[in-house]
């Protein structure tokens, strides 16, 4: 099991109901897979620092799991294939990635 | 004529004269890596703003010689820019950023 991070992009021009319905099947294919999922993060709409796809802004969204390293394939695939992500990132966290992240939820926590 | 001399001669009087050489700051403030400096032990892609420090104007990564960054930590300062570039925290180009 590796401890992984991935931010991806949804469409600004999707309702709120279908962005709870595309995060939530996400979540539910890394958990299918035998992911434990650590944190999810919304960061809201925010404007894109360059266009993508003739789109100046963005939903983010931003989860933290543990997982095998095939579920990551499966992941990206299904992101490839998806026409609501607009961007993707998936990155593997080593420890010192992992302590600023828990101290990162912390703060967060303490402001929200 | 005499004013001018008078001038001159008044200029003389005032003028300071050391016997000790001024002590001018010649030497520029040593650079040093902030990243061993304050303990960071990760470069997070994620926070674009503590980035910015690190590009220029036009978003290119500085480099070492003028930031005093570390080699270790300058590639992390790399690989963080450009996954912040990739998904549109950070812009490939820009002009007038800062």
């Amino acid at each position: 099991m590796n401890h992984y991070e991935t931010v991806f992009i949804l469409n600004p021009v999707l309702s709120e109901d279908q962005i709870k319905e595309t995060v939530k099947k996400y979540e539910e294919l890394l958990i299918s897979k035998g992911a434990k999922m650590i944190s999810k993060e919304n960061w809201g709409l925010k404007k894109l620092a360059y266009a993508i796809q003739h789109k100046k802004s963005g939903f983010y969204h931003l989860f933290e799991y543990t997982v095998e390293g095939d579920a990551i394939n499966a992941l990206e695939l299904e992101f490839r294939r998806d026409e609501r992500i607009m961007r993707y990132l998936t990155v593997a966290l080593d420890k010192h990635a992992i302590a600023w992240a828990e101290k990162r939820r912390n703060r967060n926590k303490k402001t929200a | 004529m005499s004013n001018i001399e008078q001038q001159a001669k008044g200029k003389k009087d005032g003028e300071i004269r050391y016997l000790t050489p001024l002590n001018i700051e010649t030497a520029k403030a040593k650079k040093y890596c902030m990243f061993q400096k304050s303990g960071i032990k990760y470069v997070d892609y994620k926070d674009a703003d503590f980035l910015m420090r690190f590009i220029n104007e036009q978003g290119k990564i500085l480099p070492r010689r003028l930031t005093g960054t570390s080699l270790k930590y300058q590639r992390k300062v790399a690989v963080a820019v450009k996954r912040a570039r990739h998904i549109a925290l950070m812009p490939y180009v820009a002009d007038l950023l800062k």
